[in-house]
């Protein structure tokens, strides 16, 4: 049963729109994110009705050329043919996103970020002279201008089609920039933090992820970056006090999302000064 | 229907089956919701049985710290409240408010979904049913002036509600609703704080007239509503009640009277153990104090991860979103919890107008503590302690009102 609204509200639908022609690229990343395209189409075939995939190499070998409407960039700058790769996408892509801890953060591998990377390079491959490569890893929004970020590692599939569907329609993408414990109240998961006494990341953590760690009673390790206005420093105080050991804490904000500025002041911090223990008469 | 047999006021002594049976009458008509222990926490879930209920557990709560402890002599409503209250049922955290959809280009508002099951709510206590009391102010606010204000979805889970009241026999390190008159009582005729049946929980202990062979937990049962006579007349037709003897009326009375007076006895400074919450003219203190400089210290502690405002019983922000499927044909308005803590909450024409940590604290305190009274004729506080336990490092803001009393700071310009 259905209640017309008042005919002035009743519009037609809009004539034809040309479908946007989707760009999908690597960089330094293990693939996670792209898959994450394909988990959404598959929760929802429609968008392939909605945008045209057009360059997408984890998908199709075929390969239409730019410019494109969208693109989206997966993996972290960490060689100088990617610094000048990101600048030539950059030009060929109108609304450039990117996604996943890798191209908003540096990613795992920006751990290098904080060592020597003659010495890595020397200890893992037998040929070092064959390596060319960056001493960091880093964000794709250090080298170019980015329009949007996805959080995570992996990215959310509903995330990803709730920005799809705002560059569909030209509106704003509805991304939240709250802290995960905003996701763990909603869903009346119980704080584990406080409950258990595990040390999580969700206070000083953007949502996105629907709260999937605690709610399956682990801490948030931080896998989608720093919220809008993180306080690392009273939170790992907190969890210094109650117990945790500083080397644990310093593994926690030292991961995924590392080289993120929030996250990387912190892990300075703790490698900095004396922990609770240390300072201990 | 037959005439009831008992009325509103008549008190009787329930036994455990008759609280078995209390939860089996109550889901002929409601879902059934109060207590039980998920995750190391008493959460309010759906109730199939009295063993769900939280039989043998005590909780521990400070700043930042929770834990359930296992007691072989606790009762099943020997705990206090946990993260949980009313305010996840009757304003749940996401809720569809309409939907439309675009049929041969006109956009048609659908039918609302058919309605729930009405809620039947057990264990709830003092600072619960004032919180009730605070948000039926928000939520179904009659004409005084300044244009009615009801929610409707509210309104109707409201008008269902059946609440089954529990005294509590103890008090966490954080409660402190004796200071905020909000407790420890569960019923308060004067306060407005009224459940359909309200329990005291009596301890185990030899009767004659319950249970000849001695120690079986009993209940003492006041029935304050026609719907809770009526419920009790049920439990009656299967099992045998007994009216309350002047000496159980005594001891059921006496148990609020006696924590009330224990939680007075324990006060100390605020921040704990004991702790107070002075109420004497506290708004006008946090209007006075708005450039006091612990709200900058408060600051470097606060994580600005809004726990406390979504585990506060009384908060009722929300922002309203239109959330469209991809054909574009179809978009659903939602509801959902917002928080005065996050950067959003005060975002207009571009940017945020609270920017820092210490600005969205002091927005939620002066609201809370001030602004509200302004608002709705109360302070938004119940004096539960839940955005003290639940607060990931524990900031507790009777020690920042406390703070803000001792030293305090008036700045000139006076209230925004």
């Amino acid at each position: 049963m259905t209640k017309p609204l008042p005919a002035k509200v009743a519009v037609a639908a809009p004539a034809h729109v040309r479908r946007p022609r989707v760009a999908v690229y690597k960089f330094a990343s293990c693939d996670g994110c792209q898959l994450q395209f394909l988990a959404a189409i598959g929760n929802h075939p429609e968008l392939l009705s909605k945008v045209d995939f057009v360059h997408f190499l984890e998908a199709s070998r075929a390969v239409e050329p730019g410019p494109y409407d969208i693109g989206f960039v997966e993996g972290s700058v960490t060689t100088a043919h990617d610094a000048e790769r990101i600048r030539e996408i950059r030009r060929e892509c109108r609304t450039l996103v990117t996604i996943g801890a890798c191209a908003t953060s540096g990613g795992i591998q920006a751990l290098r970020n904080w060592g020597k990377i003659d010495e890595f390079v020397a200890a893992v491959y037998a040929t070092p002279a064959f390596i060319s490569t960056l001493a960091t890893s880093t964000a794709i929004a250090e080298h170019v201008p980015v329009d949007f970020e996805l959080r995570g590692c992996p990215i959310d599939t509903g995330q990803l089609v709730e920005i799809l569907t705002a560059l569909i329609v030209g509106r704003k993408p509805r991304v939240p920039s709250t802290s995960v414990c905003a996701e763990c109240k909603a869903e009346g998961t119980v704080c584990v933090a406080v409950a258990s006494g595990v040390p999580c990341l969700g206070p000083v953590t953007q949502a996105g992820c629907r709260a999937i760690c605690p709610t399956h009673g682990r801490g948030c390790f931080g896998c989608f970056g720093p919220s809008d206005t993180p306080n690392l420093v009273s939170l790992n105080l907190h969890y210094e006090a109650a117990g945790v050991p500083r080397d644990d804490l310093h593994r926690l904000v030292h991961g995924v999302n590392a080289w993120a500025p929030p996250f990387r002041a912190e892990a300075d911090r703790l490698a900095a000064t004396p922990g609770v223990e240390e300072a201990a008469p | 229907m037959p005439t009831p047999v008992r009325q509103i006021g008549d008190r009787v002594i329930l036994a455990p089956e008759a609280l078995q049976r209390l939860i089996e009458v109550l889901a002929l008509e409601y879902r059934v919701i109060g207590p039980t222990v998920a995750d190391g926490a008493v959460v309010l879930r759906d109730l199939a049985s009295a063993d769900d209920l939280p039989t043998g557990w005590i909780d521990e709560q400070e700043g930042g710290h929770y834990r359930l402890h296992r007691d072989e002599s606790a009762g099943p409503f020997d705990h206090v409240v946990g993260p949980h209250s009313l305010k996840n049922f009757l304003f749940p955290p996401r809720e569809p408010i309409a939907r439309f959809e675009r049929v041969a280009g006109v956009w048609e508002e659908c039918a609302p979904a058919a309605p729930e099951r009405p809620l039947a709510v057990i264990g709830m206590r003092g600072c619960d049913l004032a919180a009730l009391a605070i948000q039926d102010r928000v939520f179904l606010r009659g004409d005084s002036g300044e244009g009615e204000a009801i929610d409707p979805a509210y309104q109707r889970r409201r008008n269902g509600l059946f609440l089954v009241a529990v005294d509590c026999r103890r008090a966490a390190a954080t409660c402190f609703c004796h200071s905020t008159g909000s407790g420890p009582a569960a019923c308060s005729a004067s306060a407005g704080r009224q459940a359909d049946l309200a329990l005291v929980d009596l301890g185990p202990g030899p009767t004659d007239r319950v249970a000849p062979g001695g120690g079986p937990r009993r209940y003492e049962c006041r029935i304050g509503s026609a719907r809770g006579a009526a419920v009790i007349d049920a439990i009656a037709a299967d099992l045998p009640l007994w009216p309350s003897p002047p000496e159980d009326v005594a001891a059921a009375e006496r148990v609020p009277v006696d924590l009330e007076r224990a939680m007075w006895a324990r006060e100390g400074s605020g921040g704990g153990p004991g702790r107070s919450l002075d109420m004497e003219n506290i708004r006008d203190l946090l209007y006075s104090n708005l450039e006091h400089p612990r709200w900058l210290e408060v600051a470097d502690r606060c994580l600005s991860c809004t726990n406390c405002t979504l585990v506060c019983p009384t908060c009722f922000c929300a922002s309203v979103t239109e959330v469209a499927d991809l054909s574009g044909d179809a978009v659903t308005r939602e509801r959902h919890w917002a928080s005065c803590f996050s950067l959003d909450h005060a975002r207009m024409h571009g940017t945020s107008v609270r920017h820092t940590t210490a600005s969205r604290y002091r927005q939620w305190l002066t609201h809370k503590l001030g602004g509200w009274i302004d608002q709705f004729g109360t302070s938004g506080c119940t004096g539960c302690g839940r955005c003290i336990t639940w607060c990931p490092v524990g900031i507790d803001l009777t020690a920042e009102v406390a703070a803000i009393r001792e030293t305090p700071a008036p700045s000139t310009g006076g209230v925004p």
